[in-house]
């Protein structure tokens, strides 16, 4: 059965998921934030993080953007093969939600028509947009506003397959390490192991969208993850970067089948600020 | 060491302000960030006048989100600083007061905030919509095409602060991670 699916309906639904993204935490960050304030050994650490408490409630109840940041908005799509979509192109159809998202929800427009020229858009788009057909008859949308703060100190390493396990840890260590105050910390580390290039860092985006406190199926990275966040909360940078055993909220690693030759690693970071909605329709 | 002052401040008044200290700020604000500090080098490149007189007053690095009706300002939390490092050193030697932003600095900066005896400042980041709070007015005063990177004026009022890089040169972000430090280095 082909299912039927005007492109309006995902613009509508983008549009809200701008708007609610960057006004509401997912309820996995608040989780994650609480823990953090019982955990951390600081002071100041403390108030920092309870400022922040403090911010997300602020932000829910008076509709005022969680971070000036609202970011590029970054929208994965999974769409089910057996969907037909009619009433206009799909990449128009999610730019328009994000440019009806950003006006509405008295959202910053923050990108620049060309990376060089740097003129303001002016409505927040075009969106970065990554599709995939998939099985079924259901469209998966999930938004991910990206601030840029955190953007900046996410890096790719080409590792020596030799290097394994230990050179992977080491280098998410070292880009943690050098985004320190930068990144808006406490952060949420995703991590891409594997695939090509490119690959690497979509795993790394995509790791980003998981729940925090959530873990990978497979074992031993399950154990990486565990092991990286309480290694990263030993850097001693802390909440805000002004020293504290609180540097990051989480560490969600995605694996994917690489070449003989290759260990690409990404590590993209993002700040506490962690913004990621997902609906199906 | 907790204190609240008004700005812009004397010089007596940065010089006495040490990393780590906790401030609240009461007074006038400028904001600029990336295309706005591109912009006002540029004019002082070919000798003209910045749209504000420098003399004494602080650098909110900031860009707002739209303000909802009967609002100042929407989201107002600080960007990352070491954006504006190429350019700072020429404002604090022009008579820049002090800065308000968020992360690292570079030595050049550090220097020059010696050299002049001014501070650097850093707010949370991340906490837009609770700084927004302590704004309580906001006003476009010169380059209106940058939309949210136009330069702006604002009054605040116990807006809190931490010392990051003092008069002396010594900088928080590299004693306080020392502090909570749990591992050498960062190898496994």
């Amino acid at each position: 059965m082909i299912r039927t699916v005007n492109v309006e309906e995902i613009t509508e639904n983008i549009r809200e998921m701008c708007i609610e993204a960057n006004h509401f935490l997912s309820p996995d960050m608040g989780r994650a934030l609480t823990r953090a304030v019982r955990a951390e050994e600081s002071p100041l650490g403390r108030q920092i993080l309870g400022q922040l408490e403090e911010n997300l409630e602020m932000a829910a109840e008076e509709m005022i953007p969680i971070c000036q940041d609202t970011g590029m908005a970054v929208v994965f799509l999974e769409v089910g093969q057996d969907v037909h979509l009619e009433g206009g192109s799909l990449e128009d159809a999610v730019n328009e939600g994000v440019r009806r998202g950003y006006a509405d929800g008295f959202l910053r427009k923050s990108v620049v028509k060309d990376p060089l020229v740097r003129e303001n858009t002016k409505d927040n788009t075009p969106a970065v947009i990554h599709t995939r057909i998939v099985s079924g008859e259901n469209v998966k949308i999930t938004v991910a506003p990206k601030g840029f703060g955190s953007e900046n100190m996410s890096r790719i390493f080409m590792l020596k397959p030799a290097e394994g396990i230990d050179g992977v840890k080491n280098v998410v260590l070292t880009a943690v390490k050098e985004a320190g105050p930068n990144a808006c910390p406490p952060m949420v580390v995703g991590v891409g192991i594997g695939g090509t290039f490119e690959k690497c860092a979509l795993l790394a985006k995509e790791a980003l969208t998981r729940e925090a406190g959530s873990h990978s199926s497979v074992p031993y990275v399950k154990d990486m993850e565990k092991e990286l966040l309480d290694k990263i909360n030993g850097l001693g940078i802390g909440p805000g970067g002004l020293g504290g055993t609180t540097t990051a909220l989480a560490v969600n690693i995605n694996t994917y089948p690489t070449h003989i030759a290759g260990l690409p690693v990404a590590v993209n970071i993002c700040c506490h600020v962690n913004r990621h909605i997902a609906r199906t329709i | 060491m907790h204190k609240h002052i008004t700005v812009p401040m004397d010089k007596e008044t940065a010089r006495s302000l040490c990393a780590g200290d906790y401030v609240y700020l009461t007074g006038t604000v400028y904001t600029a960030r990336d295309a706005a500090h591109k912009r006002m080098d540029e004019i002082l490149q070919k000798g003209g006048a910045l749209p504000f007189n420098i003399e004494g007053q602080i650098i909110y690095y900031m860009g707002p989100s739209p303000a909802r009706e009967g609002r100042p300002i929407g989201s107002a939390g600080p960007t990352t600083a070491s954006r504006m490092d190429k350019y700072t050193p020429r404002l604090l030697d022009l008579g820049m007061g002090a800065m308000i932003g968020k992360g690292k600095r570079s030595p050049e900066v550090a220097d020059a905030i010696a050299r002049n005896g001014s501070v650097y400042f850093a707010a949370v980041g991340g906490a837009g919509a609770l700084l927004s709070k302590c704004i309580t007015s906001a006003e476009v005063i010169a380059y209106d095409d940058l939309g949210t990177e136009a330069v702006r004026r604002l009054t605040v009022e116990d807006f809190p602060v931490i010392v990051v890089i003092d008069s002396q040169g010594n900088d928080l972000y590299e004693t306080a991670a020392e502090k909570y430090r749990k591992m050498e280095g960062n190898r496994i």
